[in-house]
């Protein structure tokens, strides 16, 4: 995106993309993989929402809507929100602590090409032979008697792209503990970089226990195990809980980064130091270690007793204390504080009552024994729609307008995102509030269609159109983007004017190199702090000297092919051993091939030394976009 | 990289204070080793004793923690400077993995 790029070929520019291991690059491949996802899982919501339109509806079949509604899930929260996520960690991250790059530049790339190759995969199953269709919680009694690949592809697709989720939240933990900027101590840390931190610490604990039990599903549905079999002594509740061991910090490490974005856009508009600053930190970690210990309250229907319940509502509802910290600290960032609403902000603004709504009714689920009133309606559906978009969507909307300019070096087009805002704010409330009553009045989630003459006709019909909504909004914001780009209106370090912290003080997009020099950084919110004493760029920290970078690689590429292609041939095994041998023989040598590229492309990487390159001192006082000092 | 520089790697730090500092290292190193060897001792001992199972077990589960502790603390130096924040993560990690044996004790084989 950058102008020495549009000179090069196209395929030049592909190549520069397959192999690069520079992070801002890194970021745009997240944001243009998990944006297409997100697009497919919107598609797929779309489908379900007109089903649900009218009753007694017949615009897909019962099956193709189980799949519909299964992959919305999984893309939605796989494909979509967590890339997404990880696109403005990356972009925005290490110039929040005044790094030139994460601690494994090599690494970063291998997650997002793990995630990108696990999410085809996924995807592919709609041409192969059916989707998934057992929800994307996959439930081990339903999943375990599905019938055809689509749980094996939900499986092998999701222990892909789950490889790669791990991979970049271990890089995420290293870069911010060991690259932060001279002066740039913990209690320093922007917002946004806290949450990434906390964030990536769940991603740290989370990830194994999916992962166990995807191994586990992939052994019963792939190769005759019976871990989840209650008829061969296996217990199907060790699925749920390891799959709920896993979701329930999966909500925080979607929501927590979410917080981040709108603590940075709140206290930047409203030209305010975040207030509780401590407070707020303290919430967030409070948030990830409490998000470990309420699992259950997803399960309390399975019958766990009623002590393990109370145990587990409790532990729940005192979630709701650290995040109300946060929600007052919000406010009181915006009490007396000089307000401009611009997109970002009216995205903040709207995200604290939206929230709130699904934080409330989390509380009302949270009461084991109401739970059982809630549990499976259309209630839920709402809870926690309520929380995924009004947190995480709003905040990764807020995030593409605020980080676009320090991402691409344009400005989105203001006009066009207030009305993309005010599209999508009324799609989602007109979309999901009536879903709570469709809840009370009895309609159960996960059905393919109701009967007319029950009550439930007219608050179905008001959410279909919310949806509309919505999809008109995301087109909006498509269009912005394109014209957008096409005028390619370049800005400056600082293009909203009140930037606060280090990413602000850098051209936009930064150089490949980020900081000429490391800043040095004197307090929280150090850009604001040089403002407030009159200087326009940060104070260096080190003389100007060589720069160590690390060289492109393919190799990720290739590793991540290598188990995309291993997982077709796990996979038709089956097919290979149910037919004695006959068919689908080219399955097993697939999986071994598979394998051997991966295991090769690892002992290459491990057994060729690659030092990486200096940009030296005298190339870095030539480079006009901002000029070194001794 | 200011910060990558350990002080005891600092040949302008006194002589004599490193040299007392590795003598006591060496002398905790020892002391440790022993330590286990002696644990190591006590663990045999009670299999081949044939204790009880009752007494075997939490003996056992106990002298091994203690093993790993002093094996973390003492030969992998976390006992020095600048390792909290992995003993955090280490014990977060032990905690959470606790809890989910718990459960799986307790609520999942009833």
């Amino acid at each position: 995106m950058s102008t020495v790029a549009q000179k090069r070929g196209f395929l030049a520019v592909l190549w520069d993309y397959l192999t690069t291991v520079d992070h801002k690059k890194i970021a745009i491949l997240y944001l243009i993989s998990g944006g297409f996802f997100f697009l497919v899982g919107g598609l797929e919501a779309m489908f379900i929402r007109i089903q649900l339109a009218v009753p007694d509806n017949d615009f897909v079949s019962a099956g193709l809507y189980n799949e519909l509604l299964t992959m919305h899930g999984t893309t939605m929260i796989f494909l979509a929100a967590m890339p997404l996520l990880f696109a403005f960690m990356n972009a925005v991250v290490p110039l929040q602590i005044g790094a030139r790059d994460v601690a494994f530049p090599f690494l970063n790339s291998l997650g997002f090409w793990l995630f990108f190759f696990g999410g085809v995969f996924l995807n592919l199953s709609w041409f192969m032979g059916g989707a998934p269709d057992a929800g994307w919680t996959s439930y081990a009694s339903l999943s375990i008697a599905s019938p055809g690949h689509g749980i094996d592809f939900y499986v092998l697709g999701l222990q892909i792209s789950g490889a790669g989720t791990l991979i970049a939240g271990i890089n995420f933990l290293v870069t911010i503990i060991n690259m932060r900027a001279p002066g740039m101590t913990y209690m320093r840390m922007p917002l946004f970089t806290w949450s990434t931190f906390v964030a990536s610490a769940l991603i740290l604990f989370a990830f194994p226990p999916l992962t166990v039990g995807l191994f586990l599903m992939l052994f019963d549905r792939m190769f005759g195990a019976n871990f989840f079999n209650v008829s061969m002594g296996g217990n199907t509740i060790i699925w749920e809980h390891l799959f709920w061991i896993f979701g329930h910090p999966e909500v925080y490490i979607l929501i927590l980064p979410a917080f981040g974005i709108f603590s940075d856009i709140i206290s930047t508009f409203s030209k305010k130091r975040l207030f509780g600053y401590a407070a707020m930190v303290f919430a967030t970690v409070l948030i990830g270690f409490l998000g470990f210990m309420v699992w259950a309250h997803h399960m309390f229907t399975t019958g766990l007793g009623p002590t393990a319940n109370a145990i587990f509502a409790v532990a729940t509802m005192a979630i709701a204390v650290p995040t109300g910290v946060k929600i007052f600290n919000w406010l009181l960032t915006m009490w007396g504080g000089s307000i401009r609403f611009t997109t970002p902000m009216l995205y903040a603004v709207a995200f604290i009552p939206s929230f709130v709504a699904g934080g409330v009714t989390g509380v009302m689920l949270a009461s084991a024994a109401a739970d059982y009133q809630y549990h499976d309606s259309y209630f839920v559906v709402a809870h926690f729609h309520y929380v995924i978009i009004g947190g995480v969507v709003l905040g990764l909307l807020a995030g593409t307008h605020f980080y676009w300019p320090k991402m691409f070096g344009t400005m989105l087009n203001e006009t066009l995102g207030k009305v993309t805002f005010w599209l999508f704010l009324i799609g989602f409330h007109g979309t999901f509030f009536v879903q709570h009553f469709l809840g009370l009045m009895g309609m159960p989630r996960r059905i393919w269609k109701y009967l007319p003459g029950q009550g439930l006709d007219l608050f179905n019909m008001i959410s279909t159109i919310g949806a509309f909504f919505m999809a008109i909004a995301v087109l909006v914001l498509l269009y912005n983007i394109v014209i957008t780009q096409v005028k390619n209106v370049r800005v400056g370090n600082d293009p909203w004017g009140d930037g606060r912290t280090l990413e602000w003080a850098i051209p936009s997009p930064p150089p490949y190199y980020n900081f000429k020099q490391l800043p040095l950084v004197r307090g929280l919110d150090p850009l604001w702090i040089e403002k407030m004493e009159g200087r326009t760029e940060m104070t260096p920290a080190e003389p100007l000297g060589d720069i160590h970078m690390p060289n492109n690689s393919f190799i990720p590429f290739v590793m991540s092919l290598g188990l995309f292609i291993a997982a077709f041939g796990a996979m038709y095994q089956i097919d290979w051993r149910e037919s004695g041998g006959e068919e689908f023989v080219w399955s097993l040598p697939v999986l071994i091939i598979g394998m051997l590229i991966t295991l090769g492309s690892m002992a290459v990487r491990s057994l060729k030394d690659d030092h990486g390159y200096h940009i030296h001192k005298e190339e870095l006082m030539d480079d006009t976009d901002k000029g070194g000092k001794e | 990289m200011a910060t990558h520089e350990s002080t005891s790697a600092n040949p302008k730090v006194n002589y004599e204070y490193r040299r007392r500092k590795a003598r006591d290292e060496m002398r905790m190193q020892v002391t440790s080793f022993a330590t286990m060897i002696f644990m190591t001792f006590i663990a045999f001992i009670v299999v081949i004793a044939d204790f009880d199972k009752y007494y075997a077990f939490p003996v056992l589960l106990l002298l091994a923690g203690a093993q790993v502790v002093l094996q973390l603390y003492y030969f992998m130096h976390m006992s020095h400077k600048g390792h909290g924040t992995a003993a955090l993560f280490l014990y977060s990690g032990a905690l959470i993995a606790f809890i989910t044996v718990l459960t799986f004790l307790t609520i999942v084989w009833w």
